[in-house]
């Protein structure tokens, strides 16, 4: 069972992917990872020997910033913002997109889903 | 493209020289400031400063946090109150 950082990592996929399931693990950043710790990116994850997940624990532990770490690491720079009261601040507490796009239209993953308003005149005027 | 570190942050002379003055004074004043572009340096930390919206001067109190944004950040140029008919959000 490989479990690094807290994270089970799924059994089935070549060990290349099975790191990026790890917040703040990406394709790159996995490769160098494995590179680093001489591992053939290849292997699948369930066939994985102790001493590599021992490998694969020491090149992430202490040197890779992952998972609750570095989500509290990211809260903590958006709580800055909107403690300062600055622009982006003001937008990160309105959920609205922070830079810049506009948001007319669009801005969906930040806006959420739709909401719509008005458009009940019809009903009112019979 | 970010500004060239041999010039330093960018702060309006008329600005930082009020500040000079103020903090050689050790006066505390609200000094006001078109230029919304200007960066917050450490010297700034602790003073008030009005900085134009377009429209009024809103009044910063700068500190530690602030320095290297700009002043601009801080005084906002739009004021959108909603929609009309719209319940009002109680985000603020």
């Amino acid at each position: 069972m490989a479990r690094i950082s807290g994270i089970d990592l799924p059994r089935e996929k070549r060990i290349e992917i099975g790191l990026t399931y790890i917040f703040g693990i990406g394709l790159p950043t996995a490769q160098k990872i494995l590179a680093r710790s001489g591992i053939d990116p290849n292997t699948r994850v369930k066939n994985l020997t102790e001493d590599d997940e021992k490998k694969l624990r020491e090149a992430i532990d202490g040197q890779i910033k992952v998972e609750g770490d570095l989500r509290r690491e990211v809260a903590g720079h958006i709580k800055r913002l909107t403690d300062i009261g600055c622009y982006r601040g003001l937008r990160h507490r309105r959920g609205l997109p922070v830079r810049g796009q506009r948001t007319k239209t669009n801005a969906r993953t930040r806006k959420g889903p739709k909401k719509t308003v008005g458009a009940k005149k019809k009903a009112t005027k019979k | 493209m970010g500004r060239s570190l041999k010039k330093g942050p960018f702060v309006a002379d008329h600005l930082i020289s009020k500040v000079e003055k103020m903090n050689s004074t050790r006066e505390k004043r609200v000094i006001k400031t078109w230029s919304r572009a200007s960066t917050i340096v450490p010297q700034m930390v602790g003073h008030t400063i009005g900085v134009h919206n377009g429209k009024t001067h809103v009044p910063v109190f700068v500190t530690e946090n602030m320095v290297g944004h700009k002043l601009g950040e801080f005084s906002p140029t739009r004021l959108f109150k909603g929609h009309s008919g719209q319940e009002k959000s109680s985000v603020k």
